[in-house]
């Protein structure tokens, strides 16, 4: 299967996904109007990725600002990676937060709290957003 | 006429507006509004939390805005509806901290779902926002723009103060809802 790459914008966010090493991006901004239209064919792409995943697959969320409408789809994004978890595969999330950015990390908290997958929480200096 | 362009300008100065919106919105204004809003705070907000959470609490309300909007607009009593979602929204700057104010028409329908809502989010405090805010992300139900309701939740969170609100009833099928949200620092 091939990679999936999206451009960032300033209401969506830059993904890259690589099947081959298992590492997932999601960094940036994501605000659209209609988050399931965005997000579907992340979670389309990780429904098949779930079936010859790597061994070991990273997420990397690196958000300067997400929407309530993008909310669920994340949760989404993280649920087929608890069945990506299920068949016996390494999976990490790695929740990466400005250091002033309380709200970041508590909302990385409550993502941890309902998912289950090992979160890492990364402190950062500063997300590179794509302002608008 | 002129004048009363002279006397709107005024006002806004004296109620500290820092940027006021009466129209038609599209996902493309709302794109620009939340430009403008970024590019002020960083002018005039020090702290990056407050900032955030201001910008937040905007970008929230605009796409509550958006979403929940009965495409109306009235005029001298004359309601005339309109191809995109309408409302009004301004953000002013307090002594205290930053007021966003938005108002629209919405489906007299919905007001009391609405408003039981709003009633239960200022209810409670924030580690039981919180533990909502969470009980609703997992519950799986998705509205028609994702959100599962989570909206109003977010804003009284990163308010940290309580959601005014009003409903003024217009006709059999439509109310006027305007919301106060202060973000303090």
């Amino acid at each position: 299967m091939s990679a999936l790459f999206l451009e960032g914008s300033p209401k969506t966010p830059h993904v890259n996904f690589d099947p081959e090493t298992g590492l997932l991006e999601l960094k940036g901004r994501s605000i659209p109007e209609n988050s399931i239209d965005f997000y579907k064919p992340l979670i389309d792409w990780l429904d098949k990725y779930g079936r010859s995943p790597r061994p070991k697959t990273a997420l990397h969320v690196q958000l300067e600002y997400f929407n309530t409408s993008s909310s669920k789809c994340i949760l989404d994004l993280f649920k087929k990676l608890e069945g990506v978890r299920a068949t016996g595969n390494e999976v990490t999330v790695l929740w990466h937060y400005e250091a002033d950015d309380e709200d970041m990390l508590e909302a990385g908290e409550d993502y941890a709290g309902i998912i289950n997958i090992p979160f890492k929480m990364i402190q950062i200096e500063e997300v590179d957003g794509n302002k608008s | 006429m002129l004048e009363r362009i002279h006397d709107l300008y005024d006002e806004l100065e004296r109620q500290r507006v820092m940027l006021s919106f009466k129209g038609s919105l599209s996902p493309d204004l709302v794109t620009a509004l939340l430009g403008a809003v970024e590019r002020k705070m960083d002018v005039l907000e020090p702290d990056p939390r407050t900032r955030k959470r201001v910008f937040n609490v905007v970008m929230e309300c605009l796409q509550n805005l958006y979403h929940h909007n009965a495409n109306l607009r009235v005029t001298n009593g004359n309601a005339e509806t309109t191809m995109d979602p309408h409302g009004v929204v301004m953000i002013a700057h307090l002594d205290d901290g930053y007021q966003v104010l938005t108002g629209n028409f919405m489906a007299g329908s919905d007001v009391e779902t609405l408003k039981i809502h709003l009633d239960r989010i200022n209810a409670l405090p924030p580690e039981q926002l919180r533990e909502f805010y969470r009980e609703t992300l997992a519950d799986g139900t998705f509205t028609k723009n994702g959100g599962g309701g989570l909206g109003m939740i977010d804003i009284a969170r990163k308010s940290g103060g309580k959601l005014e609100y009003g409903f003024v009833p217009y006709d059999k099928d439509n109310a006027f809802f305007s919301l106060n949200v202060n973000v303090t620092t």
